[in-house]
């Protein structure tokens, strides 16, 4: 499956180097407020990291400093060994936003073609781009669907549209942003056996965000965020087992009122 | 490139993503057939129009009519180039693109060569029909005339590019045409000749650059040879056009503030 095309750049893959993602007191400003605040944590090579937590806790603003799209960012942000927005990043990533950023008027395969030509540009690269496009969209599922209007399709299709663009360049590092949000049950179910698939067959580091808990339970490893904070990083096994929980969901609401307690008991004590 | 591997080549301008650019934009265009039919065939109404307006004085048709074709192709581009860049910005496609090894100067130049393959063919059929068929009185040549409105259709969408990025929404954009076009269209001297003005407003059209295009127009209209007020005229449409469009690359911003 992998390393027919294109030859990977020497001495790489190497899941031995170091996490994909080491952040030091991260901190994001974003107008008047802070949305991070100092975070430090690691996202390790070839797993699927989930970045869980409530709408408007500052998963986005997060993944747009991973990716580096987002001004105004301080502490220490590594990205595949290289700071952060670092230019040589660009065709290493991709990049899946929240909302389907894709030309709705063009078609499924016309917006992928478009795509590949500017992470693979040349005409010298043409066949290789067609098998990544047609590779990308069956890969997502919209095989049936490509010379369909994106405009045309519904919202779940276009997101996945959005995705398969994110998997053209064989990224390293995928970063989508809350992927299955309002699809059905058996194309979520699909989606995860796909970014499973993406992890183990081509080596590749993803990071997931979800607001939904029980997402959480098909990740490899997990970072729970509140409030532009980490609460807690580990295995979703590990996070049960520390708080004594049966779900994810559980854990992460003992994480929180324990933060809150602690909060409630730094005031007392300063009192 | 240095290395065997295909590393990405962040070059301020590539020759294929800016022509790959273009391709998916004129694609873009050619699922919307309507859009096409609107910005061929309108100018040549307007100017089939104008020649019956002024079906006694065709010398006013001459003068007025020449002008025109510098102007449509300034406005279509202006109207067309700022929606579809506020589209790219709200749609997340922007966004998506910048974090890809794509150089904002091939961005710019592949809008400005898709527009300006359309305004290529909107230009000359408005031209061959007005030289042609309506009896527009040109003295120099047709391709002069063809020359100044394609350089006006880059001026229009580097000017278009350039607000977008002041719009939030497209109703804000459309908001920009009577904004930036109307008071160069008020003191370009189509109206009235510009030395006939306010001194104030002389001056202000002095820098304002459709007075250029309509003087570059009235010089083919009145000169066999390229005149240098022509040659003046053609450059600091030119010149204005460079000047926005980098203005236009400074507001894409690779990161969200």
């Amino acid at each position: 499956m992998m390393n027919i095309s294109p030859p990977r750049p020497p001495g790489e893959p190497e899941p031995e180097s170091g996490p994909a993602v080491r952040a030091e007191q991260l901190t994001v400003v974003r107008g008047p407020r802070t949305v991070l605040r100092g975070l430090g944590f690691t996202v390790p090579r070839g797993r699927i990291t989930g970045l869980l937590g409530p709408s408007g806790c500052g998963k986005s603003t997060l993944m747009r400093a991973i990716v580096g799209t987002q001004a105004k960012v301080t502490g220490t942000l590594e990205v595949l060994d290289r700071p952060a927005g670092d230019a040589l990043l660009r065709s290493r990533i991709g990049y899946v936003t929240q909302a389907p950023s894709v030309y709705s008027d063009l078609t499924v395969r016309q917006n992928l073609e478009y795509f590949a030509a500017i992470l693979d540009p040349g005409r010298a690269a043409a066949a290789r781009r067609h098998e990544k496009v047609t590779r990308a969209i069956a890969d997502v599922d919209l095989t049936s669907h490509a010379d369909a209007l994106a405009g045309n399709l519904s919202g779940g299709q276009r997101s996945r549209v959005s995705l398969a663009v994110a998997l053209l360049g064989t990224p390293e590092l995928l970063v989508l942003d809350e992927p299955t949000v309002g699809l059905d049950p058996v194309l979520r179910r699909d989606l995860w056996a796909l970014f499973h698939s993406i992890a183990a067959e081509r080596g590749a580091t993803l990071l997931v965000s979800s607001h939904v808990m029980d997402e959480a339970e098909r990740c490899h490893r997990l970072l729970l965020m509140r409030e532009g904070e980490i609460l807690a990083q580990g295995t979703p096994d590990a996070l049960r087992t520390r708080t004594g929980t049966e779900t994810v969901e559980e854990a992460f609401l003992h994480l929180v009122d324990e933060a809150a307690a602690k909060t409630a008991a730094g005031k007392e004590a300063v009192r | 490139m240095t290395t065997t591997t295909p590393q990405p080549n962040v070059s301020a301008l590539s020759f294929s993503r800016t022509t790959a650019t273009a391709v998916r934009v004129l694609r873009q265009l050619r699922h919307d057939p309507r859009t096409i039919a609107l910005m061929i065939v309108i100018p040549c109404v307007m100017l089939l129009l104008l020649r019956y307006v002024f079906d006694g004085s065709p010398r006013t048709f001459d003068a007025i009519g020449a002008s025109l074709l510098g102007i449509f192709p300034l406005i279509t581009m202006f109207l067309v180039t700022s929606i579809a860049t506020l589209r790219e910005r709200t749609s997340g496609t922007l966004e998506r693109l910048l974090a890809m090894p794509l150089g904002k100067a091939d961005l710019i130049a592949g809008y400005a060569l898709a527009f300006g393959t359309v305004a290529v063919v909107q230009s000359a059929l408005a031209t061959g029909l007005a030289v042609w068929f309506l009896g527009l009185d040109v003295t120099g040549s047709p391709w002069l005339l063809l020359l100044v409105a394609l350089l006006d259709a880059l001026l229009g969408t580097a000017l278009g590019l350039f607000v977008s990025a002041f719009a939030a929404s497209e109703f804000q954009a459309v908001q920009f045409m009577p904004a930036v076009i109307f008071p160069q269209l008020l003191l370009c001297g189509l109206f009235t000749p510009r030395s006939a003005m306010h001194p104030v407003l002389e001056a202000v059209s002095d820098v304002l650059p459709m007075s250029y295009a309509v003087d570059g127009m009235n010089e083919v209209l009145r000169h066999t040879d390229m005149t240098a007020t022509f040659v003046r005229d053609a450059l600091v449409v030119a010149g204005c056009a460079l000047l926005v469009l980098g203005l236009g690359a400074a507001t894409l911003r690779r990161r969200s503030q």
